[in-house]
């Protein structure tokens, strides 16, 4: 037999009708992620079609996009701010009502950024195929899942047909070799990676992270790597499921049980890449040589270890602009830099282990003084977990805010912004210009960075509060 | 969606690389729920100031930009997020067509659902379409080919069923529901 990646594995599994010189393959998707930002347009051409939903059980619908974080809009009756975000949220309940799907509204306890609460109810697990109108639907891939961003044509599709076209896409293995070293994080790897590979290295590719780096890393870590594959071009990021995954995935409400469960992990651990495997191309790294990582640009793929200096490119129009609007130097160093607003959060960063990193460094610390700090749990349940655990009474001790989960200061939709001009400390996937807010300038790092900076009121190495 | 058959325009060149969707159209926008009326949000960052007045100096804002059909780019234009409203945008303002060496692939097939053509050309030819900006060109769909005001021409990728459904202006949807039988099989297959 020949020789198979993982990714293969998972295609093959999934194709109805095999591709032809003049048609894509029809592919099945097992799991359908939904949220209200990307969704009213596609409810609105099955209706004007009349077309019903295919599988309401294989459409997991949540609100997080356009969905305030704050405690009184949610819970204490106070309308939603954003007249055209409560629009969107109430036609959302209303296409929920009318296609009889289950939504987790906005109330509801399983709510949640929509990439964070798929892994958490169990519904991702490995060798599924999984859609969402969110490109960093990536996320999922962690469990070894072949998960990517769609339009929101192709949600119609999926709502429709429970199918999508596609062509096959290429392969790119990122081979890690080593492990992280102390107070160094997953989000600093993959911010090393997308430096070292560029922003469209994965463009037609599906990546799969492997070796001793991306096996030590728990669940979390990996989803926060497989998160970013989308900012490296590549529109799925996979690792192999193993005894960390299926420890994760044990017992969750959506999880196989019984003997069940049994089945179907001896079935999941199938799920590797086949000793012989070809990729279409191969990148190797040493997790141990990664420092904690920031990035100074207007892109992802801008990044440096944050001891290090801006670099110097006399002549890259782009790049002088880029800088320009960060307001940076050539040769500039960034340690020391003052901030303005720190931002914990994100599909990227928002997750238990994520806060508790955080907190470990603001524990009996404050808040520097002028510097604004947000932070947002991923879900409802991480919420009221990170509560229990006194890991809230840290941050709010410290002078930050603690709000309800959502999607929040990642991109300026909901109320939650940084003003024009200021610098954020951010830990969530994209530092485009505007991203956070008109005229905002981000910052990408790991939780430990940010809550470093967030006390020295400047950008900080964490390892000088965590070793 | 309207058929498209050869698209016969002047250009307008933004030559800079990875121009996410977030500048195309900035996440505050899409707080909608039709996709009607989104051009006048376009690249609204660059294109207008804090008071939302249009910058002199924006390309978009000048007058040579008027009626141009044709955006190119420079490499990886569409990076980032997978929002449809950013070929929205663009149509609604009135591009039917981006040129670039290379084009992200979210981006790409929302463009192909929506009939905003995306034509991916060899260094050489960008490279003269940039030295150029506002030269007349024609792309010819059928023909997979784009051809320079002196006659040259220069072959661009297409997927053959997104051709196909270009040029005769329907959707995949139809195609998809037509295989419902064989979905209903690899469901009771797979179980």
């Amino acid at each position: 037999m020949t020789a198979k990646t993982l990714f293969e594995k998972v295609w093959e599994r999934h194709v109805v009708v095999p591709e032809t010189a003049d048609t894509p393959a029809v592919l099945y998707i097992d799991l359908h992620l939904t949220h209200e930002v990307t969704s009213p347009q596609a409810f609105a051409v099955l209706r004007s079609r009349g077309l019903r939903v295919r599988c309401p059980d294989r459409t997991l619908v949540t609100m997080d996009h356009s969905t305030p974080t704050d405690t009184a809009q949610i819970f204490g009756g106070v309308p939603i701010a954003l007249e055209s975000a409560a629009q969107q949220i109430r036609q959302l309940e209303r296409n929920c009502a009318e296609f009889g799907l289950d939504l987790i509204g906005l109330q509801d306890d399983r709510r949640g950024i929509v990439h964070i609460i798929g892994p958490e109810l169990g519904a991702t697990q490995p060798g599924k195929t999984i859609v969402c109108g969110d490109s960093h639907t990536s996320t999922h891939g962690a469990f070894g899942a072949l998960a990517f961003g769609i339009g929101t044509t192709e949600v119609g599709y999926v709502l429709a047909t429970q199918c999508l076209l596609q062509r096959k896409p290429k392969t790119l293995a990122i081979e890690v070799a080593n492990r992280l070293q102390p107070g160094v994080a997953a989000k600093d790897l993959v911010l090393a990676i997308i430096g070292r590979i560029g922003v469209n290295r994965g463009t037609g590719h599906v990546i799969e992270y492997r070796g001793p780096g991306i096996e030590a890393l728990a669940m979390d870590e990996r989803m926060t790597v497989c998160n970013m594959s989308i900012e490296a071009g590549a529109r799925a990021g996979m690792v192999a499921p193993d005894d960390t995954t299926f420890a994760y995935l044990r017992g969750r409400p959506r999880a196989p049980k019984g003997d069940a469960w049994e089945r179907t992990v001896a079935d999941w651990r199938s799920l590797r890449t086949d000793a012989g495997a070809q990729f279409d191309q191969t990148v190797q790294l040493d997790a141990a040589g990664v420092e904690p990582m920031i990035s100074y640009g207007t892109n992802p793929g801008m990044v440096v270890p944050i001891s290090g200096r801006v670099p110097e490119r006399p002549g890259d129009a782009v790049f002088a602009r880029a800088l320009e609007y960060m307001g940076f130097a050539p040769g500039e160093t960034l340690r020391e830099k003052p901030v303005q607003v720190v931002f914990v959060g994100s599909c990227t960063n928002a997750r238990l282990t994520d806060l508790e990193i955080a907190a470990k460094v603001l524990a009996g610390r404050k808040v520097a003084p002028g510097v604004r700090m947000l932070v947002v749990p991923g879900s409802q349940r991480i919420k009221h977990e990170a509560e229990a655990r006194g890991l809230a009474r840290v941050f709010t001790d410290a002078g930050a805010e603690w709000r309800e989960s959502g999607c929040s200061m990642c991109l300026g939709m909901n109320g939650d912004t940084v003003p024009h001009g200021q610098y954020c400390v951010s830990t969530s996937n994209r530092n485009f210009e505007g991203r956070q807010g008109t005229g905002a300038r981000t910052l990408l790092a790991s939780p430990a960075t940010a809550a470093a900076t967030a006390v020295r009121g400047c950008v900080t190495d964490p390892r000088e509060f965590l070793n | 969606m309207d058929p498209i058959n050869v698209i016969r325009s002047r250009t307008v060149v933004m030559p800079s690389s990875n121009i996410d969707t977030d500048q195309i159209i900035p996440a505050r926008f899409l707080t909608t729920t039709t996709r009607e009326g989104l051009g006048a949000a376009l690249f609204a960052d660059w294109r207008y100031d804090a008071a939302g007045k249009p910058k002199a100096d924006f390309l978009l804002n000048r007058p040579e930009a008027r009626g141009c059909q044709i955006l190119v780019a420079g490499r990886n234009i569409g990076c980032g997020s997978s929002r449809e409203h950013a070929p929205w945008a663009l149509l609604d303002y009135g591009f039917r067509a981006v040129i670039s060496t290379e084009i992200a692939d979210i981006f790409r097939s929302n463009s192909l659902k929506n009939g905003l053509l995306p034509v991916v050309v060899d260094e050489a030819t960008h490279g003269w379409l940039v030295a150029n900006p506002g030269a007349e060109v024609e792309i010819d769909l059928p023909g997979t080919s784009l051809r320079l005001p002196d006659g040259r021409t220069a072959g661009f990728p297409i997927e053959a069923f997104a051709r196909y459904c270009l040029m005769n202006g329907v959707d995949e949807l139809g195609y998809l529901l037509s295989q419902a039988d064989a979905i209903t099989a690899y469901e009771r297959r797979v179980g």
